[in-house]
């Protein structure tokens, strides 16, 4: 088998899976009880939140557990709306989001917000030009992914954020779910960012677990009220064995994270080698420093991306149409409608992600596979 | 390079005339207890100097350890070498090696004990000079305030050479002030409080009051914790557990509530005291500053501190918070005193405490109550044990939650 639809999700990892089987069986009170079995789980939660912020530079008051990326994305922006709307009504965001922000947006509208969709360009970038239009006095909000999930691009935080040190007022949210641990974290962690979204199950944790960063001093209304966890900002007895299993993945994220990058980034540039050499198919994701190393993002023309896939899973390679999320509704791709490729071609995208764990043979057998589909469906051409 | 004695310069005790040799004797002892994990060093107090003789042993952790004992100005890592000169030209050769980076300025300063040494003082300055001079053709001399300085000291065993100095604690030997008792809660100030009587050579012992069932046993054990941390300082500290549940009982029964706190902490102080007695204490401290909460007004002061004419010291009386928590942090005490347990002074705490409370209903109130029998019922009960430097209390897992992250 051949595992390369990582931005979906990822294979838990054997050893976080047994920390969280022993924090299951030994670490189960309540962390709010007084007694002896609580104050055990309540450590075990609080030096997860403090190895977690220790491995990304922030301040363990800055980690806020969450169930995932759908969650973090929609606090911050529900969150954030809600606390400051008698400030504006004015958010900007990107038309090539998750659909966890982009609904969240449309609810918002629908509550008499108004958002502005920056467009990409033909690259899947947004351009600063068109961000420093869109601000408005009413401003509250700018939220843009760090790597888009469907083609890889990397937007570009830094300058985003050096646009908004002229509006101190504006929250910035960088949505970081396909970013972490792929030593990008010069190009999307900055000081002036607000917030930021993380998911477990992107880096080998288990599912229902995420976290969000919330810079200190900075508030969000929570969504889930009730019993007071997370300082009061995010109700519901804490995960704690999936919070130390997140904790436990990212210490192993981190370990050695540049040369496990520059791994998966040598099968990207095979891969990307390759499909140059073939005459009918298109390819989104380049191999330039605006690109996640782990997301390629391609066509076999006229095949639509749905037989491809599954061409491929009767071979045991598991790949995607552009994103898990959408690809069961047959719908085009919404980041490649946006870069404005034609809809016949969008529709015959397909989605490879890779992880640490794929070996260069693994790419070459994938290869071999993919001439074989392709010369194969050269009959419809 | 293999030093071979760390020479340890004292504190403020140079000064203290005849008192001097209880001092050192002290600081003698107190550096024995906390280097006794090494019994391959050999210490030997001087009448200026304490030298450690290093037999071999990596100077790097016992260091550390020096860092710590209060009554230490500054010490220095030092190489014997015989009184062959050339030996001695070789090894500050060999030091400014390893010290010198361009640019720096240098020095050499020398003690002579042995008077029969052929060269003075002087020659042994200008030789050295001069052959560090030829050595290090860019090297500046620069006698007031010199980036390198080697010291040179002639004995009659040999000569010994050094030029990095380290900063000691300061302040004075623990136990050549005394003893103190030191009214200990489980908060930021009071262990802060404790760190600066050590430092003043106070020999203390803490007093923690607690009331089951209203505080728990982990209360209690923070607070032992939080004297394991102070041990570090002046070695074993005795921990004596003043039950106080019957008191706050009664008087949250019999006073109105703006007086609670007021006559509470008078009960503490009266218990502090008469424990204070009975072990040869000379003074209390605890860890009140001025204006903090309602029981740290001078008004509240002057009206808890009536029971008593014992000295009360209060290291931090006057700081702000900010500057506590930044001496808790050093000291390593300030992430255990944020721990979240009810202590005595909260749980019976009135919703509105008087900042300004009136020395006559004071006395009044309190005097509807069996004050002999209420203290005499508590003292009958206290539990004094010795807390040692290492010793744990927390029932924490955190040996195991480490292993699982």
């Amino acid at each position: 088998m051949i595992y390369f639809d990582n931005s979906a999700t990822t294979k838990i990892d054997d050893s976080v899976l047994s920390t969280y089987e022993t924090a299951t069986r030994n670490f189960w009170g309540n962390p709010s009880s007084l007694h002896n079995l609580g104050l055990n789980a309540y450590e075990l939660v609080e030096s997860s939140r403090k190895q977690i912020a220790d491995l990304l530079n922030f301040n363990p008051s800055e980690v806020y557990f969450t169930s995932g990326g759908t969650e973090g994305n929609n606090w911050i922006i529900k969150g954030t709306a809600y606390k400051k709307r008698e400030f504006g009504k004015h958010i900007i965001t990107s038309s090539i989001e998750h659909p966890s922000v982009t609904n969240t947006m449309k609810q918002l509208e629908s509550l008499g917000f108004e958002v502005t969709y920056l467009p990409v360009d033909d690259t899947g970038h947004i351009k600063i030009a068109d961000l420093k239009k869109a601000i408005r006095k009413d401003t509250i909000l700018v939220s843009i992914m760090a790597v888009n999930n469907e083609i890889g691009a990397i937007q570009p935080i830094n300058e985003i954020a050096d646009v908004l040190n002229d509006y101190p007022s504006i929250s910035l949210h960088v949505d970081a779910v396909q970013a972490i641990g792929k030593n990008l974290e010069g190009k999307f962690m900055n000081d002036r960012v607000d917030f930021y979204t993380f998911s477990g199950h992107k880096f080998h944790a288990p599912r229902g677990i995420g976290f969000i960063y919330m810079k200190d001093g900075k508030q969000l209304e929570p969504l889930l009220a009730g019993g007071g966890q997370e300082h009061n900002f995010r109700s519901g007895t804490e995960n704690t064995p999936a919070i130390a299993a997140m904790a436990k993945a990212i210490r192993l994220l981190k370990d050695d994270e540049e040369k496990k990058t520059n791994n998966i980034l040598e099968l990207k540039t095979k891969l990307l080698e390759h499909l140059g050499k073939l005459e009918n198919v298109h390819v989104f994701s380049k191999l330039e420093d605006t690109f996640a190393p782990h997301i390629i993002c391609f066509t076999i023309d006229g095949v639509r991306g749905e037989t491809i896939v599954h061409t491929f899973e009767k071979k045991e390679i598991y790949i995607s149409t552009t994103s898990a999320c959408s690809s069961k509704k047959g719908l085009e791709s919404s980041t490649l409608k946006a870069m404005k490729v034609p809809e016949k071609i969008a529709t015959s995208a397909v989605r490879v992600s890779l992880d640490e764990n794929n070996t260069v043979s693994e790419m070459n057998e994938f290869i071999q596979n993919l001439d074989e589909i392709y010369n194969h469906f050269q009959i419809l051409n | 390079m293999k030093y071979t004695e760390i020479m340890v310069r004292y504190g403020e005790l140079s000064t203290k005339g005849k008192n001097r040799n209880s001092f050192i004797g002290r600081l003698h002892g107190n550096v024995t207890k906390v280097l006794k994990d090494y019994p391959e060093l050999t210490i030997q107090p001087h009448r200026d100097r304490l030298h450690i003789q290093l037999n071999g042993l990596d100077a790097k952790p016992i260091m550390e350890k020096l860092k710590n004992i209060f009554g230490i100005q500054t010490f220095s890592l030092s190489i014997r070498v015989s009184k062959d000169f050339e030996e001695v030209k070789k090894t500050a050769i060999d030091m400014m090696h390893e010290a010198y980076e361009p640019g720096m300025t240098f020095k050499v300063g020398t003690k002579r004990s042995d008077h029969d040494y052929p060269l003075d003082t002087n020659q042994i300055n200008l030789q050295l000079g001069d052959a560090i001079c030829v050595e290090f053709p860019e090297i500046k001399v620069d006698l007031r305030k010199p980036d390198i300085k080697i010291s040179v000291e002639v004995r009659h065993d040999g000569i010994y050479l050094s030029y990095l100095t380290v900063k000691g604690a300061g302040g004075l030997p623990v136990g050549t002030a005394g003893k103190g008792m030191l009214m200990l809660s489980g908060g930021i100030d009071s262990p802060v409080a404790g760190y600066f009587a050590l430092k003043r050579g106070v020999e203390i012992e803490m007093v923690h009051f607690f009331s089951p069932p209203y505080t728990s046993e982990q209360a209690l054990n923070k607070a032992k914790e939080l004297t394991s941390k102070l041990t570090s300082f002046g070695g074993s500290i005795k921990f004596i557990e003043v039950p106080f549940a019957e008191i706050q009982e009664t008087i949250k029964a019999n006073v109105p509530e703006g007086y609670l706190m007021t006559i509470q902490r008078r009960f503490m102080l009266r218990l502090t005291d008469m424990i204070r007695e009975q072990r040869g204490g000379l003074a209390i401290f605890n860890g009140e500053a001025v204006g903090q909460v309602a029981s740290q007004t001078l008004e509240s002061m002057a009206a808890i501190n009536e029971v008593t004419t014992t000295p009360i010291l209060r290291p931090v009386a006057t700081m702000d918070k900010t500057d506590i928590i930044r001496v808790a942090e050093n000291i390593d005490t300030f992430n255990l005193s944020i721990m979240p347990f009810e202590d005595c002074c909260t749980v019976f705490a009135p919703p509105s405490p008087k900042t300004k409370p009136n020395m006559e209903k004071t006395i009044k109130f309190e005097s509807s109550l069996d004050i002999d029998g209420l203290i005499q019922r508590s003292l009958d009960n206290i539990k004094i044990t010795t807390v040692e430097p290492g010793d744990t209390f927390m029932d924490s897992k955190q040996d195991e939650i480490s292993s699982l992250l």
